[in-house]
């Protein structure tokens, strides 16, 4: 267990030292958001109905920003391999990665969420709603990015076929995050939504562990 | 050599390996047999191998043909140390926060990261940005990540690389202790390695596939 908690320590380290890193994604994410009411036009009633979609794209496309630094600094100077020989199984080290990937990409998104919520003229009950459906969904966005970061950690320029990887795997995280704030059914769609990013956050550290020791050096 | 023996027995043999990258064998037919307290050097022109072939050993690449051993390894534990060329040193941790890392998730069987700092010639750099080591304080550190936990098998690649005359002392120095103990050690080296006692230690050459 102290493995786990020191594997945990060293990524919160790293991410926090970063310095831009968790600014960058932020800003990403505020951007994409804020530059569609120039789009389509200053018509609140569109941007309204349209917000929840907008949040979601732009959290998804956040998150991709943020997978290139799961795995692939550790692969370029050698701490990748170490860490397969390691005493604290694959599946927890990378179990512990997930963790602070989603606490330092997804947190600061739900933080900013509000900024957005101005921005489209959203009304507090779908704000509300927005945030509890992001809080649930992107768990599941995180673990799928995992799995994408780790099958392709070991190509060279792999960071650009990771998300192709990881779309499919998105695409019902998005149907039922937007679902879960905009559908009639919005309650049946939040509990899928959890329970898909239960499922996600189970297995993804053991697909992910498997597909990094399978891959050769 | 009065030194306490740590490790249990553990003999390490392999025959008929071939080893390689991408499908094409660097090396073929190697075969040797290691017992505990003896040092393996692998000798060889650049290209032929070694550390492809310390990557196999490590289990990090399959071998293309050919098998590796090791006879009374405990299999619920890990019992090889691997410091390949790369330092595997990250920038924005201090010197102490990195290896104190390792020490929790290899076990801190071994020194005390202090200890060990202190062993390896950084004792005064524990809080340093790990970012700032020269390239010889950072060989410096990875082979600090062997002694805080003790595991029987070293597989090392150039571990004198970057390092000053005084470092190279200290690589034979490590590895006279860790032999001492009972322990293994193959190690790739291009440099001329002179242990206390000159019988623990065997050659491999390696020669290019033809």
């Amino acid at each position: 267990m102290s493995g786990f908690a020191a594997m945990l320590r060293r990524e919160l380290r790293l991410s926090l030292r970063g310095g831009g890193d968790v600014l960058t994604l932020v800003l990403f994410f505020i951007i994409v958001g804020a530059i569609v009411p120039f789009a389509v036009g200053p018509d609140r009633t569109l941007l309204a109905a349209i917000a929840p979609g907008i949040v979601w794209i732009a959290a998804f496309l956040a998150m991709l920003l943020g997978l290139e630094r799961l795995f692939r600094p550790d692969h370029e100077d050698g701490a990748l391999v170490l860490l397969r020989q390691a005493e604290l199984p694959l599946s927890a080290i990378v179990a512990a990665k997930l963790i602070v990937h989603w606490l330092v990409s997804a947190v600061p998104l739900l933080l900013a969420t509000p900024v957005l919520a101005v921005l489209l003229a959203m009304d507090l009950d779908s704000f509300g709603r927005t945030m509890i459906s992001l809080a649930l969904g992107t768990p599941a966005l995180a673990a799928f990015g995992a799995i994408g970061a780790a099958v392709t950690v070991s190509i060279r320029r792999g960071g650009l076929i990771a998300p192709i990887l990881i779309a499919p795997l998105s695409i019902p995280v998005l149907i039922f995050g937007v679902g879960s704030i905009t559908s009639p059914q919005s309650g049946a769609a939040t509990l899928f939504l959890a329970a898909l990013s239960l499922m996600a956050v189970a297995l993804a550290p053991f697909a992910a562990a498997l597909a990094i020791s399978s891959a050769e050096d | 050599m009065t030194d306490r023996q740590v490790f249990s027995p553990l003999r390490l043999s392999a025959s008929g390996l071939s080893c390689g990258r991408g499908g094409i064998a660097l090396s073929t037919d190697i075969g040797f047999e290691l017992a505990n307290g003896h040092a393996l050097l692998l000798r060889g022109p650049n290209g032929t191998g070694k550390t492809t072939l310390l990557l196999t050993l490590a289990g990090v690449i399959a071998p293309l043909a050919g098998s590796f051993a090791a006879e009374g390894a405990d299999p619920d534990t890990r019992w090889l140390h691997y410091c390949g060329h790369r330092n595997a040193i990250k920038a924005r941790l201090t010197v102490l926060e990195d290896l104190s890392f390792w020490a929790e998730i290899n076990g801190p069987t071994g020194m005390a990261p202090r200890e060990a700092l202190a062993e390896v010639g950084l004792g005064t750099l524990d809080g340093l940005d790990a970012g700032f080591l020269s390239a010889g304080q950072s060989r410096r550190l990875a082979l600090a990540r062997l002694l805080v936990s003790l595991r029987p098998v070293w597989l090392l690649d150039e571990p004198t690389a970057a390092l000053d005359t005084e470092g190279h002392a200290l690589v034979t120095r490590l590895l006279d202790r860790h032999l001492g103990m009972g322990g293994l050690a193959i190690a790739a080296t291009h440099d001329p390695i002179t242990l206390s006692d000159p019988t623990r230690l065997g050659v491999l050459q390696l020669e290019r596939a033809p």
